[in-house]
C-alpha cells in the first residue's frame, strides 16, 4: 500500500474508533478522551498532506491546532469536574435532561 | 521492505491497538494510558515522516500537558462512580454501524487517489514556499517571520482559556452556595 494511503486509512480508522467511543461509552471523561482520539486522527491526515505537499504552513497549522486543543481541554476539564461535583457521577445518563 | 516501512506499520498498528483498547478498558485511567500510547505511536509516525517538530510537539503538548492534566483529574474522581462499572450505554450496535459506515465511505473517497498526488497538492497551495524541509530551523524561521501574528494570537487564546476556566470554577462555587 502507498504510504499516504496507509496513513489516511489509519487516520480514518482512528476517527471512527473515537466516534464509536464518544457514542457508546457512558463516562463523560472517557467520552472527552475519545474526542481527543478523533482529533488526533484528523491531525494525522493534516500532517500527511502537509508532508506530501512539502509546505511549512501545514506544520504551522498543526501547531496552532495543538494550542487550540490544549485550550479546549483546559475549559472542558473544569466543566466535567463541576458536573461530577453536582451529581456525584460522570454517567452521561444522569444528565439526560440537558437534552431539553 | 525497508526498516522505515516496517516501523511505519508497527506504529500504525500500535496506535490502532491503543484506540481499540480505549473502547474496551473499563477504568478511565486505563483509557487514558491507552490514549497516551496511541499518541506516542502517532509521534513515532510523525518522526518517520520527517516532521520532527510536530513529533516533539505531539509528545510535549499532548502527552506532556493535556494527558497529564487528564490523569490528575481521573485521580480526583470517585472510584465508586457507576459509570466506571458499566462501560457502555444503550445504543452500542447502531453506533458501531454508523461509525463503520462512515469509515467505509471515507475510505472509498480516499482510495480514489486523485486528491493525493503531490503536484496537485502543491498547486493547490499558493503563496507558501513548497519543497521545504521540516527541520527545526526552517520551521522556526517560517513560523516567526510569516506567522508571528498567529503565534501572538495563540497567547491571547490561551489567556482567554485560563480566564474561562477560572470563571467556570467560580460560577460553580457560587452555585454551591
Amino acid at each position: 500500500m502507498d504510504r499516504t494511503q496507509l496513513l489516511l486509512t489509519l487516520s480514518i480508522a482512528l476517527f471512527a474508533l473515537g466516534l464509536v467511543g464518544v457514542m457508546i461509552r457512558r463516562n463523560a471523561l472517557v467520552m472527552l478522551m475519545c474526542m481527543e482520539l478523533m482529533l488526533n486522527g484528523v491531525i494525522l491526515s493534516l500532517v500527511t498532506f502537509a508532508e506530501r505537499s512539502a509546505t511549512l504552513s501545514g506544520a504551522v497549522l498543526v501547531f496552532l491546532v495543538f494550542v487550540v486543543a490544549a485550550a479546549e481541554i483546559a475549559i472542558a476539564i473544569p466543566i466535567v469536574l463541576l458536573l461530577s461535583r453536582q451529581r456525584r457521577t460522570l454517567d452521561v445518563g444522569a444528565y439526560s435532561e440537558l437534552k431539553g | 521492505m525497508s526498516l522505515e516501512t516496517l516501523l511505519l506499520y508497527f506504529f500504525a498498528a500500535a496506535s490502532l491497538a491503543g484506540g481499540v483498547l480505549m473502547l474496551i478498558a473499563r477504568h478511565p485511567m486505563r483509557v487514558a494510558l491507552a490514549l497516551i500510547s496511541s499518541m506516542i505511536s502517532l509521534a513515532g509516525i510523525y518522526a518517520i515522516l520527517g516532521v520532527h517538530v510536530i513529533a516533539v510537539f505531539q509528545v510535549l503538548i499532548y502527552v506532556g500537558a493535556v494527558m497529564v492534566f487528564m490523569v490528575y483529574v481521573i485521580m480526583l474522581l470517585d472510584v465508586r462512580d457507576p459509570s466506571f462499572l458499566e462501560r457502555y450505554g444503550r445504543a452500542v450496535v447502531p453506533s458501531v454501524a454508523v461509525a463503520a459506515l462512515l469509515a467505509v465511505a471515507l475510505g472509498a473517497a480516499v482510495s480514489g487517489g486523485d486528491i493525493m498526488s503531490a503536484e496537485r497538492l502543491a498547486a493547490m497551495h499558493q503563496g507558501g514556499r513548497t519543497g521545504a524541509s521540516f527541520d527545526v530551523q526552517p520551521f522556526s524561521v517560517e513560523f516567526l517571520e510569516r506567522y508571528w501574528l498567529h503565534f501572538e494570537l495563540t497567547s491571547v487564546l490561551l489567556l482567554a482559556a485560563v480566564v474561562a476556566a477560572i470563571a467556570v470554577i467560580k460560577a460553580g462555587r457560587r452555585h454551591d452556595g
